[in-house]
């Protein structure tokens, strides 16, 4: 892993973050990058990654576009996209 | 007895075509009768109301199908797409209907154990219902319940040794021809190379990290069969830089009728004796080729590899032998607006193992979309964009003349004033001693 921060501390700034967030709660990869401008969007992407597979997080696909969002945040089994 | 009357997709099956309304019906009653035994894990009555949807969406003119959602196995960003019908209390079998993509093997060769297999987990846990292939070449198994996903993940990765395929924001399931398995025309062995690159971006095809969709196709020939050159990000076109090969007497056997064109394909009809200035000379495009005192001769400089004359004589002809690949990017298909056809990157590219130059080049493409790319934009719409010339910045290419359709057309590769000598700024008073006002 590359980050020049902790690990825990960025998987803290990425949890803060998402919930100051008002509104929405499932956002693109890209909008995890700029959570953590000073990092390399790759060692971003894998903290995300970690961070589903640790059940913090969530996935939710549309079938063509993949957003991320804090697990069990926002509507559930049966959103779609733009509700 | 029908569960619902379905007097609008019933007229589907009046058509000449093989009907999937009657697909639907077959398996509908085959579920409701139920020879097997099976312990049925979701809704026996999915089939019906699957009718009753549709027939209600065909009333309505209107879709009753909300898609998306949380739902996948766990660790995994794709192959599990959400379905949900919105009017649930009037059609219960469908309530969740999702979508599961596997991974197709690599030129859907399959044998009948692996096709028996894969069913006897879907009758017993989804709709029994497949699309075999979806277009990016999954095996699409529709219709399942949330409960069930894990189930069939398990068993299609531990019983049956496969995976699942892309979706959402991932590499798509790579896709191939036949390639040298069958087919002589084959530049490279596009199984392998395909199969490879799966194994290679598992995480790519599993945990989402692009801004959109990413597909790979490799294609053996120029004849495209998989249409990689049409519908992926990143085209594999197999291609080669020598002569074709000519057999003359061949050549004569097919003018004198001993050998049938196309390998008898046009056989429905009678188009007369074959004539090959007409229908294979005349129709080269690049006008590269010569039939005269019973000898055929090409000018291999001038062929842009069509294969028609290949496809029309293949005993006669064969692809030359100093074989690799041609990579186009940028390719995609919208259902919507906005089809693409991909944009030459590579000219040729020698395929060998460990296929280190694909790496390299794949994922320079990958850094700078993921980079620069906006939410839900395919590396060609990021082309259109940026220009051709940043695309090729980025993956450490010089433009080269293939690059450009003709000369003074399409100029979209510029000097930059570092690779001028001198600059763009000049010395006037030195300019004017050779050249008067």
């Amino acid at each position: 892993m590359g980050l020049t921060i902790d690990e825990q501390t960025a998987k803290d700034t990425i949890v803060e973050t998402l919930k100051k967030k008002k509104g929405k709660s499932k956002f693109y990869l890209k909008d995890y990058y700029k959570m953590l401008p000073d990092e390399k969007m790759r060692d971003v992407k894998k903290i995300v990654n970690q961070m589903v597979r640790e059940e913090v997080l969530e996935y939710w696909s549309s079938g063509s576009t993949t957003m991320i969002g804090l697990k069990g945040v926002g509507k559930q089994a049966t959103t779609e996209e733009g509700e | 007895m029908a569960k619902h009357e379905t007097p609008l997709i019933d007229q589907l099956e009046s058509g000449p075509w093989p009907s999937f309304v009657s697909d639907l019906k077959l398996e509908a009653a085959s579920r409701a009768k139920n020879e097997n035994g099976i312990d049925y894990q979701i809704p026996v009555d999915v089939c019906d109301d699957l009718l009753g949807v549709l027939e209600l969406s065909y009333k309505h003119g209107r879709t009753h199908w909300k898609h998306g959602g949380i739902v996948g196995v766990f660790g995994y960003g794709g192959g599990v797409i959400g379905r949900y019908c919105d009017q649930p209390e009037m059609f219960p079998g469908v309530a969740h209907f999702h979508t599961m993509r596997v991974n197709q093997p690599s030129g859907k060769y399959y044998t009948t154990k692996f096709l028996n297999d894969l069913m006897n987990i879907w009758e017993l846990r989804g709709s029994g219902m497949t699309n075999m292939h979806g277009a990016t070449g999954d095996i699409v198994l529709l219709g399942t319940t949330t409960p069930q996903l894990e189930e069939i993940f398990f068993d299609l990765t531990h019983k049956m040794n496969t995976d699942l395929g892309g979706s959402g924001s991932n590499l798509r399931t790579p896709s191939c021809c036949l390639g040298t398995s069958r087919c002589e025309y084959a530049c490279y062995d596009t199984q392998e190379l395909c199969h490879s690159m799966t194994q290679e971006y598992q995480d790519e095809l599993h945990r989402p990290a692009f801004p959109y969709k990413f597909k790979f196709k490799f294609d053996g020939c120029p004849n495209c069969c998989v249409a990689a050159i049409a519908r992926s990000d990143l085209s594999f076109v197999g291609t080669w830089r020598d002569d074709i090969r000519i057999d003359q007497e061949a050549v004569k056997a097919y003018v004198g009728g001993e050998l049938k064109p196309n390998a008898g394909a046009h056989a429905g009809r009678n188009w007369g004796p074959f004539d090959i200035q007409k229908e294979v000379i005349g129709l080269c495009p690049t006008g590269c080729m010569r039939y005269e005192g019973g000898k055929l001769e090409i000018n291999t400089p001038e062929c842009t590899r069509c294969m028609h004359c290949i496809n029309v004589m293949p005993r006669a002809l064969r692809v030359g032998l100093d074989k690799g690949v041609t990579i186009l990017c940028g390719a995609k298909a919208p259902i919507v607006d906005g089809a693409q056809i991909g944009t030459l990157l590579v000219p040729f590219m020698k395929i060998e193992e460990p296929y280190d130059e694909v790496h390299a080049l794949i994922e320079k493409v990958w850094d700078y979309w993921m980079e620069e790319g906006k939410n839900r934009e395919r590396v060609g719409e990021l082309i259109k964009r940026n220009g051709m010339q940043k695309m090729l910045e980025k993956c450490d290419l010089k433009a080269l003349p293939q690059h450009v359709q003709e000369p003074r057309s399409n100029p979209y590769i510029f000097w930059k004033e570092e690779e001028v000598p001198g600059g763009f700024q000049r010395d006037v008073n030195e300019f004017r001693k050779y050249h008067q006002r």
